[in-house]
């Protein structure tokens, strides 16, 4: 098993090396749900009334609900910001490297997977602490149960964007994914609005968002955060999970190929 | 034999880019793959290195069997691929750190296996330089380098001269040559003529069917490379 932990240290460690020297990337990554809770949250305060719902036990504000959807939302825009290295690896001839490692083919992929979810917490848990200074407090405690829903809820998009980057044959198209993939899952999700309120306007939207393994995630993140497990969004993020890393392990199957070479 | 490949055939959708490809190389040989742009150089590498599964045919990397037996293969080869896979922002030494490790090696034993291979490649005033401080010549070094530090028996170069000046084309060439004659054996794709001896392995590979397949002074006979090549690709086009 050493050579195995060998290379999943290595991994790792330059996808953190990648991440410290995109300064660039980390600002964005944090940029992006400081302004959705700093200006959009404020802004909707008056206009959108919470009552209680699990796992709040009281009447709460919207900045505070809408904080766990916005951990998701880094985490979502990290899953496919690695999706978008990946498809780069590949046409740099980077991930060439990688795959001819003599190593199962799906070990190498999850080392890459967890490398990036790394990276998601510690963008999640930078928010937190900025969140935090902007007092949205949660229970201390709350801040380490939280850890295994990041862990899962980041391994759950991570994969996503391991098979999305399988299926990509070009960078160009990444545009795509962000029209198709990034704003659907984000919108379509309880991260903005609690399934209930939706279900008021559109009883199709309500179940869509219902099924949409994004919601799970960010509900398995709001009741981490508050010390609690939400059972039936935990099944639903494995699920998702075990049938992302299956679609990965298929689209990088050498059987399948990879891009029409040249020469 | 080093390597052998056995009625090899790969086709993307109905266009064949490899036909019933078969020949052998012997330890310590510099074997040329010589083929126009097209002919089928690169997929015939990125089934050798598992990035493809041939849809026929075997390969032997060694004594082992990609299909039957790939982690193994696989630890056999050492390969620079046509696209530069260095990281740019990373020393050179880092670079080879990360692949030693993908290939299992850490610690002391892993730092004296890139010492080792950087020396062989005249690299090792370069270790502590970001690749993206290098001129073209000594990335493609330092790539070779890198092939070189898990003891491969076989070394893949796919074009690694393209876009180099003439002067780091010919030193590499010659590097390459060395390792052939300390017992590596070398497949080297080109599609350029003067980068093979007369005495090297020469296989011309065409539209995915190989042409010719022997030491480089039989096939030419009394001709150029340059001109045989010509005739050879030219009749069949």
């Amino acid at each position: 098993m050493k050579p195995y932990f060998i290379a999943l240290q290595a991994i790792v460690t330059r996808e953190a090396l990648r991440f410290i020297q995109q300064r660039g990337r980390f600002i964005a990554a944090l940029v992006r749900p400081l302004v959705w809770l700093f200006v959009f949250a404020a802004g909707f305060r008056a206009a959108l009334g919470l009552s209680i719902t699990p796992p709040y036990q009281t009447y709460i504000q919207y900045e505070t609900y809408i904080v766990p959807g916005l951990c998701g939302m880094i985490m979502l825009f990290n899953g496919m910001q690695s999706s978008l290295s990946l498809v780069y690896d590949r046409e740099m001839g980077s991930m060439r490297l990688l795959l001819t490692a003599p190593l199962p083919r799906w070990w190498l992929l999850f080392c890459r997977l967890l490398g990036s979810t790394i990276i998601s917490i510690a963008q999640v848990y930078t928010f937190l602490l900025i969140a935090d200074l902007y007092g949205l407090r949660w229970p201390t405690l709350g801040y380490l149960t939280v850890l295994p829903a990041l862990i899962l809820t980041g391994l759950m998009l991570g994969a996503l964007g391991l098979a999305l980057s399988s299926f990509i044959k070009q960078l160009e198209n990444f545009a795509g994914v962000m029209n198709f993939v990034i704003f659907p899952m984000f919108f379509l999700s309880s991260a903005l609005y609690p399934l209930w309120k939706m279900a008021e306007s559109s009883e199709l939207l309500h179940d869509i968002c219902a099924v949409n393994p994004f919601t799970h995630g960010v509900e398995l993140i709001r009741f981490a955060l508050h010390q609690q497990i939400n059972l039936q969004s935990t099944l639903w993020v494995l699920l998702a999970t075990l049938c992302f890393g299956a679609l990965a392990i298929w689209g990088y199957d050498p059987a399948r190929g990879m891009k029409r070479p040249r020469g | 034999m080093s390597l052998s490949v056995k009625g090899l055939s790969y086709a993307y959708g109905a266009k064949k880019a490899l036909d019933d490809v078969s020949f052998d190389v012997a330890s310590g040989t510099f074997c040329a793959l010589l083929g126009p742009n097209g002919a089928g150089k690169t997929t015939l590498f990125s089934i050798l290195t598992r990035l493809f599964i041939a849809q026929s045919g075997t390969i032997e990397i060694a004594g082992q069997d990609l299909s039957n037996k790939p982690l193994s293969a696989l630890k056999q080869i050492g390969v620079v691929f046509q696209q530069p896979t260095l990281d740019l922002d990373l020393t050179v030494y880092r670079n080879l750190k990360y692949f030693a490790a993908l290939q299992g090696l850490s610690g002391t034993y892993a730092e004296n296996k890139i010492m080792e291979s950087l020396e062989k490649m005249s690299m090792m005033e370069r270790a502590g330089e970001t690749v993206r401080k290098l001129n073209g010549g000594h990335r493609r070094r330092a790539e070779i380098a890198r092939s070189l530090i898990h003891d491969p028996k076989v070394l893949l170069f796919d074009e690694p001269t393209v876009g180099l000046d003439a002067a780091s084309r010919s030193a590499i060439t010659k590097h390459a040559h060395a390792l052939a004659e300390e017992g590596y054996t070398v497949l080297w794709a080109t599609h350029l003529t003067d980068e093979m001896s007369p005495k090297d392995q020469l296989v011309i590979l065409h539209q995915g069917a190989i042409l010719a397949n022997d030491k480089a002074k039989n096939i030419t006979g009394d001709s150029s490379l340059t001109q045989t090549f010509l005739e050879l690709t030219g009749a069949e086009a």
